[in-house]
């Protein structure tokens, strides 16, 4: 089960590596076990987890003063597949370079991360698959 | 305390039209302070941080009366003539009243002796180990801020202009290349937020274009002043990134390309910030 598991996760990887740009605009599942919306709800919200309000509104009323540097996430359950929320959750850079978006799920390539930090992702993998799920049930713009 | 009145010539005013055309903020007296400043906050483009302060910050900043960083000012101020160290001297032994006056606006500068940029501390340090015999102070210190704050007051309303030439260039250039490097767990570049994301909202804050010409700064999120090199360390921690120590050649160097960045803006020191 376990090591099913990680071989998932192994595949998903190996695509978004081997991918690059248009090519890994769509990610498969990092876990087997479902993502949880309820519980991405909360992941969205951690602020010791770059909180994805930094940047966006999401639909959540208790968070009336979100950023306004990436657009409204209301409705994106909508525009993209899971695979595509999911591909820009692990790693914006795939899909746009320059993007401000930080990379949830890689430790590749980063410059001088904290020592604290380094080797270790933003969100686990189930978390990334959370977050993807509460994005997917985002379907009002 | 004592608050000297003595300003230095005001900056040259932009156009009326161009006050008039300012939103007014506040009423009254303070409007009318706060658009005499407005005209002085941005050069060609380049914009002090003030401009991204709420009203209530503007105007903390610009009452010398209430702004929090003219204590540090004033101490600096005494500790101009206070004699300290072996050799019995005080900086005022050496330098004359008003000497100071344009100074701070055009650091870092490259020293020949040293071979290798000096910011303002360093200099300080350097005054007080080689010709005074007294210890140097951290860059935080409380006396060090005191006197960097009233160096920088001294060059008040002065634009800042430093020289990027000659055996300052390849310093310059890895202050440059530092600017515009990702770093950190959140993979960001200073340029992503300071250059295309000014004014934009970061939750809460509002992003500003990241100039230095109001160093040293109160800031009420530390109620505490800070140095340009505290303030670098604070960004490259938020991104999740190793800062370098205050003083190193990589902050020395980042400072010099961040002041030639913002050259032209008025000294404003000291500052106050969010
Ligand atoms: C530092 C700012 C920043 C943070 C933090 C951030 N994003 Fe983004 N995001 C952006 C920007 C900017 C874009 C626009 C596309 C681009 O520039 O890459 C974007 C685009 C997106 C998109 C595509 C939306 C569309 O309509 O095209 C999704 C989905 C998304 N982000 C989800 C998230 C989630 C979920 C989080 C938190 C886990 C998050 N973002 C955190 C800046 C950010
Ligand atoms: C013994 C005399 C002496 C004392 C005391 C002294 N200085 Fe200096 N200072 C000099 C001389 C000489 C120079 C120019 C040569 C050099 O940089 O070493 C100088 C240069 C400077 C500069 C650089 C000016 C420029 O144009 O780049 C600053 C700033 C400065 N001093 C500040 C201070 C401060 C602040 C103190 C007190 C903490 C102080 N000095 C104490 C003699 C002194
Ligand atoms: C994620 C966005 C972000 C990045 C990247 C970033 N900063 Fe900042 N910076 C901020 C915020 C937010 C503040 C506080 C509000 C303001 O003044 O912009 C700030 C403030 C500053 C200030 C104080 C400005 C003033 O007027 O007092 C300076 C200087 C500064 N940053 C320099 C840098 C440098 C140099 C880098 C690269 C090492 C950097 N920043 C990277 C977001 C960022």
């Amino acid at each position: 089960m376990r090591r099913g598991r990680a071989a998932v996760a192994g595949l998903a990887l190996a695509a978004l590596a081997a991918g690059g740009g248009a090519g890994a605009a769509e990610l498969a599942p990092l876990t087997a076990q479902p993502g949880d919306p309820a519980r991405g709800r909360d992941v969205v919200r951690d602020l010791t987890k770059a909180t994805c309000l930094i940047c966006h509104a999401l639909p959540i009323p208790e968070e009336p003063n979100p950023g306004n540097i990436g657009p409204n996430l209301a409705g994106v359950g909508a525009r993209f597949s899971a695979g595509e929320l999911r591909a820009r959750v692990v790693d914006a850079t795939t899909i746009n370079p320059n993007t401000v978006m930080p990379p949830y799920f890689r430790t590749e390539g980063l410059n001088r991360v904290l020592a604290r930090w380094r080797g270790q992702t933003i969100y686990s993998a189930q978390e990334v698959e959370d977050v993807v799920a509460y994005l997917g049930t985002l379907r009002q713009p | 305390m004592r608050r000297t009145s003595r300003r230095p010539d005001a900056p040259p005013r932009a156009a009326l039209a161009r006050l008039l055309a300012v939103p007014a903020l506040l009423t009254g007296l303070a409007a009318a302070v706060a658009v005499a400043a407005e005209a002085s906050h941005e050069v060609e483009g380049r914009r002090s941080g003030w401009l991204y302060n709420s009203p209530e910050t503007q105007a903390l900043q610009d009452d010398e009366f209430i702004n929090p960083g003219m204590f540090a000012v004033e101490r600096g101020r005494t500790l101009w003539s206070t004699p300290e160290g072996s050799a019995g001297k005080s900086c005022a032994s050496c330098h004359e009243e008003g000497s100071m006056r344009g100074v701070a606006a055009r650091y870092p500068v490259y020293d020949e002796k040293r071979g290798g940029l000096v910011d303002l501390t360093t200099r300080v340090n350097l005054m007080r180990t080689e010709l005074m015999g007294a210890p140097a102070l951290g860059y935080e210190a409380a006396d060090m801020l005191a006197m960097t704050a009233y160096l920088g007051r001294e060059s008040l309303g002065m634009p800042m202009q430093v020289a990027v030439d000659g055996p300052a260039r390849p310093f310059f250039e890895e202050g440059r290349a530092f600017y515009f490097a990702r770093r950190g767990q959140l993979n960001l570049s200073c340029a992503q937020c300071h250059d295309d994301l000014a004014g934009r909202k970061l939750r809460g804050d509002t992003i500003s274009q990241g100039q230095i010409n109001g160093f040293p700064i109160y800031r009420l999120l530390w109620r505490a002043m800070g140095s340009r090199h505290r303030m670098f360390e604070w960004c490259n921690t938020s991104l999740r990134a190793e800062p370098y120590p205050a003083g190193s050649r990589e902050y020395l160097s980042l400072e010099l390309y961040v002041a030639w960045r913002g050259r032209g803006l008025p000294i404003e020191t000291p500052a106050v910030r969010r």
